[in-house]
């Protein structure tokens, strides 16, 4: 399961200032927490302050600071994410993320190939998010055409469903699932999948709760990476769990204790 | 001509590399050392990964004479039985055995319950005779075990010897004396690879390293669960390569001992005609365990009669050279 901590995102209020008053104290703070909970990378997006990709180069650096841990570069701009990627040190990255859409396509992929990044897909089109399985999967196979078609291979590709507020559109979900399921059936070995957890749970009353349910339903479904609060200990011990459960990992009496070991980057 | 694909597995985690034995210039008494693991692929796999030790034979020695040993493996050594350190010196000198496993059966309260000096006394025979690193297995007893390996673990300290065994129920006294005199560690499961995992953490937890271990999964002779066994070797080693540090060790195949205890090795030709000499027979059994078992994993063989140690190191010498 890759985990990619969500926290380090302008639509936080403590990050949002920090990125206007470039303050690095806070933002190297939850590199660290989420490193120590074992990210495996770190999600950086100043959407919400700023729309200079300077902000992102400075996010970058001052990340890259504080912590090894690979980077996620954030943005729906080509040009913001590509002054993130060109701050990089050399570490692994990920472009997150293009759309379908021909001319996100046409700019970003690029972007991934000539920096050697990961690239996410999130399978929204210039109708906007679908709402169906049908065009979720159609999305998903034209980036995965054009990604590959531009020389990533499939484990270097992750593939977006879109997910949705419960709480405002709660036949989604399970859309979602099935979209899942569809896209592992891609190629053989299957992109990765990933969701923005978060979303799932935007206004409702159970965040933590509906979260740990969706990425333990949809794991079962296929989904190996998610954008999440890697701080929360009950959506980590989920996880694990769900990777024994799902025998993708050798159980033993004390598994949950390897698991905390391995993500505290113990083993 | 048509393209041929690279199908060439390789796999992200390295099996740990586990020396045995330690020399004057590393503080013990060895003439030699002994290095197995390391692959970075499937058993023989090498056109796959680096695989860059061999598997290596250890010869199986008692600290009283082996009596229950039937005549026909017992033979070869009948000048011998009465003294650890001969017993051992034949097996390197006369069958090149790679490493003395040194079985502290005497130490047994239903045996001859020898006392924990004495067991340091058979060690200390062996080490004076032969220069080949040593593994030494404890009677099974857990509470007399616990008072053995303290005395044995002391009388060699610093010789780098493999002890043997921990298990899911008793693991902290040999823990503790492995980190005190510099030895590692066999860490025992019942043919389950789940306890074979768990063993492995308790062992970690009790701050022993990782890399110190190696995994015995027990052993069934051919005939009798080797399939079981054999399986769960595969999947020990499948897990180790793909990233699991916690069943990433060499393992260890008991296999003399279970070859030897069944009847299609031991049986005399005038009690079933038709299965042929016991002389051939019994070799022949063992070594084809051991066959089975270097297929599905194993780092180290334990082995009794000089034709199966024969046969065995140069079916290894074969496999590793590809032919």
């Amino acid at each position: 399961m890759i985990l990619i901590g969500e926290r380090i995102n302008a639509g936080f209020k403590d990050i949002g200032r920090a990125i206007r008053e470039k303050a690095k104290e806070p933002i190297q703070e939850w590199a660290r927490r989420q490193a120590a909970a074992g990210a495996d990378y770190l999600d950086l997006n100043i959407g919400a302050v700023s729309k200079d990709p300077k902000d992102m180069a400075w996010l970058v650096g001052v990340v890259q600071e504080a912590v090894p841990t690979p980077i996620a570069v954030d943005s729906t701009q080509p040009e913001i994410l590509r002054a993130g990627l060109e701050a990089l040190d050399g570490r692994p990255a990920l472009v997150n993320s293009t759309t379908a859409e021909d001319k996100k396509l046409a700019k970003i992929v690029p972007l991934a190939v000539e920096y050697g990044a990961f690239l996410i897909g999130v399978v929204s089109d210039e109708q906007g998010s679908p709402q169906d399985v049908a065009r979720r999967v159609e999305n998903a196979a034209k980036i995965f055409a054009a990604a590959t078609e531009a020389g990533l291979t499939p484990d270097r590709i992750f593939l977006d469903p879109i997910l949705m507020p419960i709480r405002f559109m709660q036949d989604q979900a399970k859309k979602v699932l099935e979209a899942i399921r569809e896209f592992t059936l891609l190629s053989d070995p299957p992109p990765h999948i990933s969701v923005g957890l978060s979303n799932i749970c935007s206004e409702a009353k159970e965040r933590r709760l509906l979260a740990r349910t969706f990425l333990v339903m949809a794991m079962a479904a296929g989904l190996d990476a998610a954008i999440c609060n890697v701080l929360d200990e009950e959506l980590m011990a989920a996880v694990a769990t769900a990777k024994v459960i799902l025998n993708r990992e050798i159980y033993s009496d004390d598994y949950l204790k390897v698991w905390k070991l391995r993500r505290g980057g113990g083993q | 001509m048509q393209n041929v694909p690279d199908v060439r597995e390789s796999w992200p985690n390295p099996i740990y590399t586990v020396t045995l034995g330690a020399t004057p210039k590393e503080g013990g008494t060895r003439t030699t050392t002994v290095t197995v693991g390391g692959a970075r692929a499937l058993p023989f796999h090498s056109f796959d990964g680096d695989v860059p030790h061999p598997p290596v034979v250890a010869m199986e020695v008692w600290d009283v004479p082996a009596e229950d040993w039937p005549e026909h493996v017992r033979a070869p050594f009948s000048e011998v039985l009465r003294s650890p350190g001969e017993w051992a010196r034949k097996c390197v000198e006369e069958y090149g055995a790679d490493l003395i496993l040194l079985r502290l059966v005497g130490c047994d309260p239903l045996r001859e319950n020898r006392s924990p000096k004495e067991a340091a006394q058979a060690v200390q025979e062996v080490l004076k005779s032969v220069g080949v690193p040593l593994i030494i297995w404890g009677c099974g007893n857990p509470e007399k075990d616990n008072e053995v390996f303290p005395v044995v673990g002391e009388a060699t300290a610093r010789e780098n010897c493999l002890l043997g065994t921990i298990t899911q129920d008793n693991h902290k006294t040999l823990v503790a004396v492995a980190t005190a005199y510099g030895h590692k560690l066999i860490a025992e499961s019942p043919v389950d690879i789940n306890i074979a995992k768990q063993v492995n953490i308790l062992a970690m937890d009790a701050g022993f390293p990782l890399e110190n271990l190696v995994i015995y999964p027990s052993t069934g002779a051919l005939g009798y669960g080797i399939e079981y066994v054999y399986s769960i070797m595969e999947r020990i080693r499948l897990a180790g390569l793909g990233g699991d540090k916690f069943v990433a060790q060499p393992i260890l195949c008991d296999v003399g001992r279970e070859a030897w205890g069944v009847k299609e090795a031991r049986a005399p030709k005038e009690e079933v005609p038709h299965w042929g000499e016991e002389g051939l027979r019994g070799p022949l059994w063992e070594a084809t365990t051991a066959y089975m078992y270097l297929l599905a994993g194993a780092d180290i063989l334990v082995l009794r009669h000089p034709q199966a140690v024969r046969a065995v190191k140069e079916f290894i010498r074969r496999l590793m050279e590809g032919r």
